[in-house]
């Protein structure tokens, strides 16, 4: 489904992703883990398109990506969402949701996919009228799944879901994410939280200062020592 | 509803105005209805601002496109004898021409805030420097006339100012245009996006908003609709200068003006402009003959009335920053029972 190959990027004279290739395919809960700093963020917005990459090659169904500005990239199918859930804090819910349709392609399935979403997440229909900026931390991130749904993607990036979460909120986020899987959505999932994003990826790559460490399903890496030692604190 | 019952009742007696006044002041109809007029071309010129200003696009650039809707009309009418007809839409291409070579760039490079105010305020300047430096054309810093065609009223030279009723009617129409474009943008999905964006850019672009096509969207359209603003004002005024209709006087006034009569509601540049045009009129009538102020200051008296407008400016922005109007409606909110829509309530 989405294939990278050799993608560097950086921010000005700064690398911070050095020929990362790798690939989803339909149906998976892809994870990258990482630790702070390692690069995660960046190789979500490089796929997404608000960081363009300095070299390489990206492509989503066969389609080439490369040079293509986010509003290009997410009508292939991709929606992004990002670190800190980024919400419209000073519009309602429902009106985060409607921008998250934006699209003209998603605009005429508007009202189909706002019963779908609060159908998902039924707390968002509750909420529907409140301003965004003030739900709750594990609300936002619901929100912030749901705005990314309304575009009606394949694969849905995830940056970061549980962070600056309360534990148990926490578990409630990856159950969302478990959630959407089984809607039938791709996921690529990028977190710190080792330990639980494990538990829900079928593969996992590792991404250490900007380079791809390893690759491999997910229970190996749960498996590994090194993993349990440097990102579980086993 | 709020809006449509206003238009209900406004609209006539706007309508009938002309008659109002001649009825109540028969003797000074003409100095009624000239103030009329400016309220209407300036409320026309803020609600094109408040296009941006109201994102978080605080310009400070539009006195530019005033100048270049007033100067490019009056120019390709005195030295190329074309008729403003022409001459109005060319001007208002010019000035969208010249916003979107600004704009561009800034969206892009995503300048925002101080920065795009500094830069657009150095685009006032540039243009106001070009008027003055081609002072063999424009008259420089004192200003220049459009060429008279016939003695009164002319249609073919647009020249309708010895007719104040009918210049009355002709700036009506165009603020009407300006509320109607003010109400198709507000409800279009460009507004949400906007809207958006000028919460969280990086936001606006990870849900497919291209910003920079927002931003120019509106951009052109508050461009060109300053340049018809200031067009018509040229042409009303039979007079332009750098400082009246183009500079940084000008974008400053649009500034206060829509700050202070509120940027997020229909009518906040038009109570801006009543406000502003009223309070310098009443300012510069009573200090300029008052007097005991003269005895006082002496000539200093002459820019006393700008001295106290420019303090009940600070004090309206500090204290008011939802505007005169914006304060108002929230106060009816806040005491009518009456259920508004929340997605609407929370967005004004
Ligand atoms: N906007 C930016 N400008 C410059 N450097 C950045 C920017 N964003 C991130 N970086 C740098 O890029 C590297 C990777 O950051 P990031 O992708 O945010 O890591 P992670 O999400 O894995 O914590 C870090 O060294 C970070 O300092
Ligand atoms: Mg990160």
């Amino acid at each position: 489904m989405l294939e990278l190959s050799d993608i560097d990027a950086g921010y000005g004279g700064f690398q911070a992703l050095f020929g990362i290739s790798m690939s989803v395919q339909p149906g998976e809960v892809v994870a990258v883990i990482g630790s702070n700093g390692a690069g995660k963020t960046t190789l979500l917005r490089v796929i997404s398109g608000l960081l363009p990459a300095s070299s390489g090659a990206m492509s989503m169904e066969g389609v080439s990506l490369r040079q293509t500005p986010p509003h290009r990239i997410i009508e292939t199918g991709i929606a992004h969402v990002p670190e800190g859930r980024r919400l419209f804090p000073r519009l309602s819910v429902e009106s985060n949701l409607k921008i998250g349709a934006f699209i003209p392609a998603a605009r005429k399935k508007f009202e189909e996919r706002l019963a779908f979403v609060y159908e998902l997440f039924p707390r968002l229909k509750e909420r529907r009228a409140q301003l965004a900026g003030t739900l709750s931390g594990g609300e936002q991130q619901m929100c912030a799944i749901a705005r990314a749904l309304m575009s009606g993607p394949k694969l849905v990036l995830l940056d970061e879901p549980s962070m600056g979460l309360a534990p148990v909120i926490v578990a409630q986020v990856f159950d969302l994410v478990r959630r959407i899987r089984r809607e039938g959505y791709t996921v690529l999932i990028v977190e710190q939280n080792v330990r639980q994003v494990l538990k829900i990826a079928d593969r996992a790559y590792l991404l250490e200062v900007g380079r791809i460490k390893a690759s491999e399903p997910a229970a190996e890496l749960v498996a590994s020592d090194e993993i349990r030692k440097a990102y579980m604190g086993i | 509803m709020r809006v449509s019952r206003t238009a209900l009742i406004g609209l006539p007696i706007l309508i009938a105005l002309p008659l109002i006044v001649h009825l109540l002041f028969g003797g000074s109809e003409k100095y009624y209805l000239h103030l009329l007029i400016q309220i209407l071309i300036w409320s026309f010129i803020y609600t094109g601002w408040s296009l941006m200003g109201r994102f978080g696009l605080t310009s400070l650039g539009h006195g530019a496109f005033t100048g270049i809707g007033a100067y490019a009309t009056v120019l390709l009418w005195n030295y190329a004898g074309l008729t403003p007809w022409l001459g109005v839409p060319v001007a208002m291409v010019i000035a969208v021409v010249v916003a979107l070579l600004v704009g561009y760039p800034c969206f892009h490079m995503r300048i925002t805030g101080h920065y795009f105010a500094l830069l657009t305020l150095a685009l006032t300047e540039f243009i106001r420097l070009c008027i003055v430096g081609l002072r063999d054309y424009t008259g420089g810093s004192l200003g220049t006339q459009p060429r008279r065609y016939g003695d009164g009223v002319s249609l073919y030279a647009m020249q309708f100012e010895p007719d104040r009723v009918l210049s009355y009617y002709i700036v009506l129409t165009l603020w009407l245009v300006g509320l109607y474009i003010w109400w198709r943008v507000d409800r279009s999905m460009d507004r949400f996006a906007l809207d958006a964006a000028s919460q969280d850019e990086e936001a606006a672009a990870s849900v497919g908003i291209n910003v920079t096509r927002e931003k120019l969207k509106v951009t052109a359209i508050s461009a060109a609709m300053c340049a018809l603003g200031g067009a018509i004002y040229g042409q009303y005024q039979m007079y332009i200068g750098p400082d009246t209709i183009a500079g940084l006087s000008v974008s400053l006034n649009i500034v206060f003006a829509c700050i202070a009569g509120g940027l997020w509601v229909m009518l906040g540049p038009t109570v801006g402009a009543v406000f502003t045009q009223v309070l310098s009129e009443v300012l510069r009538v009573s200090m300029q003959s008052s007097v005991t102020l003269q005895a006082l200051f002496g000539s200093a008296v002459l820019a006393l009335d700008t001295l106290i407008y420019g303090l009940l400016l600070i004090l309206f922005i500090i204290y008011m920053p939802k505007g005169i109007l914006g304060a108002l409606l929230e106060k009816r909110e806040k005491t009518s029972s009456a259920p508004t829509p929340p997605s609407r309530a929370v967005l004004r």
